[in-house]
């Protein structure tokens, strides 16, 4: 469904991903994950066309997403969740919500789409009128992924959705990821909680200073010795 | 006047027509300074041409009024597509090239654009002071001990519907809130799939559109030649940094303060004075409180 071929990114002369290529399959959950600064929000960024790609190229399908301009993604149904949140602070839940659904395939649906939202999310339902800017690091995060949610996602990409948080929450969080997958969104997931990520995840990529060097079976990844040693501390 | 400096019912009369100058003139410099904001606080690009737009507003209803005698209030429902549509015209051709440049290449473009904009008026229309009089600019309104004249109670009660309906669109549509999204979060917004660029586009013809507007309402007020939007644009600048870059609530008391401070102090001290006036003001706020009156310190990073 989504597939990178190859891609070499930099910002500016310094080399972020060197010759990155996998697929994600439709209804899959897939973690990516790896060291800080392995490149990992990188790929996401080049995927939702905030980063372009030096050489190489994503596809959406059957499509280059080359020539597609970021906000274009959007519609297609590639939509990121950021890294840090990124919710606009100065507006309320509702808005951040609303905000969500501006393609206009997703403003169709918004009054569904927020029902929806307040039902995976019922503390935002209570906190509509507050501004996201006084939300609490978990609140935030569940209003972010529920501003994704607004737009209609075909692949929702999550770049680091539980730094920061209290287990109790990032147990919430996993437990989300894995409803919006099972109501038929292809994830990918960007995590530094590896173990977790692994458990939750169907497939997963390993990245090393810009480059793949594993990729395979979650389950079969959390039993290898190299992950264990690198990311797990076992 | 001197006879009214004296205390008793005279004095009054001097407070109330103070008070109601305040308030007119602080209505016109409102609609003046809040496309100024809205374009700053969106696009983080200080519009040093915003005066410019102000005189050739100016200049339509001058030559409307000379050429085919329209009204200047006819003229405003003209006015508001055509400068939104030179808005466009204007971002496409300068803004957009410097939209991501930094502060440096955009104070250059926006004074090359202002001190162009000065001399083709000059080039075509010389430097000759014009007047627009229609009949309302002579009908003077008695009212309690004040007076004022129709054209500025009107161009008052316009400027505000449109500043009000400006502030609506901005706080309640879903394209203002698009737009302040973009403001306080660009790449936020892109990954929600707004069109940035559409987004600043749109921000600048509507900015453009309300000083516009607001060069017409003031044509038969004040006299119009090239650089007539000078004398509005610097004051603007103060009430925008009065009122906190980027808020447009501010812009609007920033405007009743510095028209409070010219009509007052022209008054007190002489209308030589009311520049003077209105920059101590300016530099006192810039020393104290450097993010405005109303702002907390760091909002216009984040248009609020």
């Amino acid at each position: 469904m989504l597939r990178l071929e190859a891609v070499d990114a930099y910002y500016g002369d310094l080399q972020a991903l060197a010759g990155v290529g996998f697929e994600v399959h439709e209804g899959e959950i897939v973690a990516l994950v790896g060291a800080n600064a392995a490149g990992k929000s990188t790929t996401l960024r080049v995927i939702s066309g905030l980063v372009a790609p030096r050489r190489g190229r994503v596809l959406f399908g059957d499509e280059d997403l080359t020539a597609v301009a970021a906000h274009a993604r959007v519609a297609r149904g590639i939509v990121q969740v950021p890294e840090g949140r990124r919710l606009f602070p100065f507006m309320t839940v509702a808005e951040n919500l609303l905000l969500g659904a501006h393609t206009p395939g997703a403003r169709g649906e918004r009054a569904a789409s927020l029902e929806r939202v307040w039902a995976l999310f019922p503390v935002l339902a209570d906190r509509r009128a507050q501004l996201a800017g006084s939300l609490s690091g978990g609140e935030q995060q569940m209003c972010a992924i529920g501003r994704a949610l607004m737009a209609r996602p075909r692949v929702l990409m999550l770049d680091e959705p539980t730094l920061g948080l209290a287990p109790v929450l990032v147990a919430k969080i996993f437990e989300t990821v894995r409803a919006i997958n099972a109501a038929g969104v292809t994830v990918l997931l960007v995590e530094q909680n590896v173990r977790q990520a692994l458990t939750l995840a169907h497939r997963a990529c390993v990245l090393e200073s810009g480059r793949l060097v594993l990729e395979g079976r979650a389950s079969e990844l959390l039993g290898d010795e190299r992950l264990r040693r690198a990311y797990l501390g076992m | 006047m001197d006879s009214a400096r004296r205390l008793g019912p005279a004095q009054i009369g001097v407070l109330a027509q103070l008070g109601v100058s305040t308030v007119l003139l602080g209505g016109i410099y409102a609609l003046i300074a809040v496309g100024l904001t809205l374009i700053f606080g969106i696009m983080r690009v200080v519009n040093f041409a915003h005066g410019e737009f102000l005189m050739l507003g100016m200049y339509l209803a001058f030559w409307a009024f000379s050429a085919y005698a329209v009204d200047p209030y006819v003229v405003l429902f003209v006015s508001i597509p055509i400068f939104f549509g030179v808005g466009l015209v204007t971002y496409a051709l300068v803004m957009r090239g410097v939209i991501h440049a930094s502060h440096n290449v955009q104070i250059f473009t926006t004074v090359g654009l202002s001190t162009a904009l000065q001399n083709v008026a000059l080039v075509l229309w010389t430097g000759d002071f014009r007047i627009v009089r229609p009949w309302h600019s002579s009908v003077v309104i008695r009212f309690a001990d004040t007076a004022f004249n129709l054209s500025q109670v009107v161009a008052f009660l316009i400027a505000v519907a449109l500043t009000v309906a400006l502030f609506a669109f901005m706080k309640w549509t879903h394209t203002g809130r698009v737009m302040r999204a973009t403001a306080q979060d660009g790449d936020a917004a892109t990954l929600m799939g707004i069109d940035t660029d559409r987004v600043y586009r749109l921000t600048f013809a509507i900015g453009i559109a309300a000083v516009g507007a607001a060069g017409v309402l003031v044509a038969p007020l004040y006299a119009v030649y090239p650089t007539a939007g000078l004398q509005f644009v610097l004051l603007a600048y103060v009430v925008v940094v009065l009122g906190g870059l980027g808020d447009m609530v501010g812009a609007m008391l920033g405007s009743l303060i510095v028209a409070a401070v010219e009509v007052i102090g022209s008054y007190l001290f002489g209308v030589a004075w009311k520049e003077v006036l209105y920059f101590v003001l300016f530099i006192a706020v810039l020393a104290f409180r450097p993010a405005g009156l109303f702002g907390q310190r760091g909002a216009e990073t984040l248009g609020a």
